[in-house]
């Protein structure tokens, strides 16, 4: 049995000893992810994992990779995906250069999702998709591009019902049970760590993805991030957020417009 | 043990189902009360869509407030939510839900043993949970988290469900307070304060 007192000393551990700060972070999913690793790698106590984090920096990379939560796929919410490219492209498509931030965007798939719609688009050469997360080992996996080929029947149905018309398969390469996307698509993907809790804007974009992040965050670490995005989005710029996620009641809400239906906000101020 | 309900106030009402559930839920909701005293949530099975619809269909069941339930939204007495498909359902220390889009439990993202699990640590005695019709073993776990912290764990009569396997596996794993049939449910749940 974890405590909630066991919770607040690994957090302190975690702030002093490697700069991490999780304790704005939704408690209830938080510690289910501790409890979860604490069988996951057969600790017998909650004092052992602890130690373990506090003296095995390499342990501690899988910690941190395991509490926060890196589920994701490929156009997902397919009508998320449509409204970016009939009402969002469209309009970035009369910039001359175009930047996109995917913030918190674990392994991924929505980024390659967004340089496929920007490829059709005949948008992707002048487009530059920054991909963050707080994570290294995910960011690895982006600038690789690789994903399980088991999972490109649903990502193709998706990407069809997303209004996709092109042969999904075109976009990688099948070998040995995975699935490389093409490197037309990754060279436009830059990576970098970046800790939406702790550091700062780095540039201006004229879209922000951050998709099922916002859950993970209590309210007022919301506040700080959606600050965070409106500091960093140029004049009408876009911010997208996960189906469950919202501006309303949010520090920036007087700044932002919703498009339609989906969770896609145009800044207005 | 009977008597010690009796003595016990409802802070949160827990219903869980998979499929043959939302027939149940269709009989139940009439039955209540218009003015829950607790908050109340459903955590169903259902298909990879957002179908929103399904709150309608379920509000249009009960004078209660119903509606999916909003990240860090807070759980009010009187109204009933329905956690979104495709997310898991936690609950706050101060009484707010978050929602989790981890890892499927059982196959099944709601997973009703994950809200369960959720809400008997934050109100113990005050829980009452609910497992309704479905064929996995989705929800056990979760009773048992609810038992231990105090709460009071109720499962649908297997022979009135139409998929038994999930009320019978609670049945079978621990020891459940009440066995009901959809009207005693409705009473049960009108008489807690």
């Amino acid at each position: 049995m974890i405590e909630e007192e066991d919770i607040d000393l690994l957090l302190s551990d975690l702030f002093d000893l490697y700069g991490y700060d999780f304790t704005r972070y939704s408690r209830a999913s938080l510690k289910r992810r501790v409890v979860r690793l604490c069988s996951l790698d057969k600790f017998p106590s909650f004092a052992e994992l602890r130690y373990r984090v506090r003296n095995d920096p390499t342990y501690l990379k899988r910690f941190v990779e395991e509490v926060t939560v890196n589920v994701t796929e490929m156009f997902r919410d397919p009508a998320f995906y449509q409204s970016l490219r009939e009402e969002v492209l469209p309009v970035l498509g009369t910039k001359p250069f175009i930047r996109i931030w995917h913030a918190g965007c674990s392994t991924g798939e929505e980024v390659y999702s967004m340089a496929i719609l920007l490829k059709e688009a005949n948008l992707l050469r002048r487009s530059l998709l920054y991909a963050t997360d707080l994570n290294p080992s995910v960011l690895e996996k982006v600038r690789k591009g690789i994903f399980p080929l088991a999972l490109m029947k649903q990502y193709s149905e998706s990407y069809i019902a997303s209004g996709g018309a092109q042969d999904f398969s075109s976009y990688y390469t099948a070998q040995y049970g995975q699935a490389k996307f093409n490197n037309e698509l990754s060279e436009k993907i830059i990576i970098s760590t970046h800790n939406l809790v702790s550091d700062s804007s780095f540039n201006e974009f004229d879209l922000i993805l951050c998709r099922n992040v916002l859950i993970y965050f209590d309210k007022d670490l919301q506040d700080r991030v959606l600050k965070l995005f409106d500091a960093s989005l140029g004049a009408l710029g876009y911010l997208a957020l996960g189906t469950k996620e919202t501006l309303k009641f949010s520090a920036v809400q007087n700044k932002f417009k919703q498009l339609n239906r989906e969770k896609i906000w145009k800044k207005i101020i | 043990m009977e008597e010690n309900h009796l003595n016990h106030t409802c802070e949160f009402l827990l219903i869980g189902g998979s499929a043959g559930s939302l027939e149940v839920l269709f009989r139940l909701l009439p039955l209540l009360r218009g003015d829950l005293p607790f908050p109340m949530a459903l955590v169903l099975h259902r298909r990879n869509s957002t179908d929103s619809s399904l709150s309608h269909l379920l509000g249009s069941k009960t004078l209660n407030p119903t509606h999916e339930v909003e990240d860090k939204e807070p759980a009010t007495p009187g109204t009933i939510y329905l956690a979104p498909a495709d997310y898991h359902l936690l609950i706050e220390h101060d009484r707010t839900f978050s929602l989790d889009y981890s890892e499927k439990i059982n196959f099944s993202r709601p997973s009703i043993d994950v809200t369960f699990e959720s809400a008997a640590e934050v109100y113990g005695s005050g829980l009452v949970a609910i497992l309704l019709s479905g064929a996995n073993e989705d929800g056990t776990s979760g009773l048992t988290a609810v038992k231990k912290a105090g709460g009071t764990a109720i499962v649908q009569n297997p022979d009135t469900a139409q998929m038994p396997f999930m009320p019978h596996y609670a049945l079978t794993h621990l020891p459940i307070d009440h066995v009901f049939d959809t009207i005693q449910m409705a009473s049960f749940i009108n008489s807690l304060a």
